[in-house]
């Protein structure tokens, strides 16, 4: 049964004394993928980041599963996956390394996975290497890596806020993301996510922040 | 909740060891401050014995300042932070945990140190112990207050001289009841009330400062 996870009324945000947006209001139920879309600086990230709770500065409302994210951030933060535009990993340390600091600050996640999340994102040979030494895109993948470390019985009721997911990766790697998103949401997760590359996933709701 | 701490503290120690070159600089810098006075100023031992407890203390104090800036510079830098702020888990315990790693890593071996070079300084020998003690109560302190300004400018370019200019006023009463605790020791008087006073700005600081600190990363990472 889907239940109504995200709820948006009248969201304004200016920054730099210019207006993103205002009166934006949606909803997002469990089992969904909103795409947000609009040109660069038209408030896609800032967006992402008040659904995180990251930024304040905005007036309206946002409520995640009936609760006011600016009363309580913790029932959503128990739920939450974020991968934003930053590396996200700490490049004296190993891809294990982070990925183990991640289960024991994200409870969420489980440490039993990180094998199997560095199996799935190609990286199973670079476990115990420095992110120092890796490219761009392995470091990306070990951030991306997370959402392979989320228990299927935590699928229910919990969201992914991914911002740019797609950037630096390869082909086979976009392929593997997109899959991993399906059976996430196909298995009552819901997505909110920037790209500006045409997903195979169907069953994408679009929320075009130019209009 | 603990499992968190630990994971931070565990994770940050790491990286220090990691970057043994970011560990070693306060350390350096202590040495060579205390090395440096008497040629600058008298190699005199009478003289200097009666300097040694202000110079010993000053010249920690500073360099526990030199790392403040990027106590959480790194991590904001590559994300972790905001990662950290949106775990489930405490904040205040992280902010806790932080500031530990901190004084871990810089106070206690500024403190282990401190002995040897009290001995250059020709610190009467009975000084030597409450030297050590106060700067095993006020150092943490320093970490604690340190991290609150740390965190308020980690989002500023040039914050380095924010943290000064924030700091050093708080950090004033630390040093004036470590050195003079220190002082009354070579000259045989009791330091009891001192140390209790130091005691008591460290309780405080470790219940109250990671609130601060939490409150201030959020800030900075919201802006």
């Amino acid at each position: 049964m889907t239940a109504l996870l995200l709820e948006i009324k009248d969201l304004f945000c200016e920054r730099d004394d210019r207006t993103l947006f205002e009166n934006l209001s949606f909803k997002l139920f469990s089992g969904s993928v909103l795409q947000v879309k609009g040109k660069n600086g038209s408030g896609k990230t800032s967006l992402l980041r008040i659904l995180c709770g990251l930024y304040q500065g905005y007036e309206g409302q946002v409520k995640f599963f009936g609760h006011d994210l600016a009363d309580d951030r913790e029932c959503l933060h128990q739920s939450l996956t974020f991968i934003g535009h930053k590396v996200s990993v700490k490049q004296a340390l190993t891809a294990r390394e982070n990925l183990s600091w991640y289960a024991n600050i994200q409870p969420q996640l489980d440490a039993n996975l990180i094998h199997s999340a560095l199996v799935a994102v190609g990286l199973d040979d670079y476990a115990d290497v420095l992110c120092q030494n890796m490219s761009a895109g392995q470091k990306r993948r070990v951030n991306l890596a997370r959402l392979f470390m989320l228990p299927d019985a935590n699928f229910e009721h919990s969201l992914w806020v991914l911002d740019e997911p797609f950037t630096a990766i390869d082909v086979e790697g976009v392929a593997k993301l997109e899959q991993r998103i399906l059976y996430y949401v196909e298995n009552g997760g819901s997505v909110v996510l920037t790209t500006h590359q045409t997903l195979r996933i169907k069953t994408v709701e679009l929320l075009n922040l130019d209009n | 909740m603990l499992r968190a701490f630990w994971a931070e503290l565990k994770r940050d120690l790491l990286l220090s060891f990691r970057r043994r070159g970011d560990l070693l600089n306060p350390l350096l810098f202590f040495v060579m401050v205390v090395t440096l006075f008497p040629l600058g100023v008298s190699p005199a031992a009478d003289f200097l014995a009666k300097l040694a407890p202000g110079v010993l203390w000053v010249s920690a104090l500073l360099a526990a300042l030199l790392s403040l800036d990027s106590l959480f510079k790194s991590d904001y830098e590559d994300g972790t932070l905001e990662q950290s702020l949106l775990s489930s888990e405490s904040n205040y315990m992280m902010a806790m945990a932080r500031a530990l790693a901190h004084w871990l890593t810089t106070g206690l071996p500024l403190a282990l140190l401190a002995p040897l070079l009290a001995l250059m300084l020709f610190l009467p020998s009975e000084a030597v112990p409450v030297l050590v003690l106060t700067l095993l109560l006020g150092t943490p302190t320093l970490s604690f207050v340190g991290a609150i300004a740390s965190a308020l400018t980690v989002g500023l370019n040039k914050g380095g001289v924010l943290i000064s200019l924030l700091v050093i006023p708080l950090y004033i009463p630390v040093l004036i009841f470590g050195a003079s605790a220190v002082q009354n020791a070579t000259l045989g008087l009791p330091v009891s009330a001192h140390l209790a006073i130091l005691g008591a700005m460290l309780i405080m600081s470790v219940v109250l400062a990671p609130f601060a600190i939490a409150a201030s990363l959020r800030m900075s990472v919201s802006s």
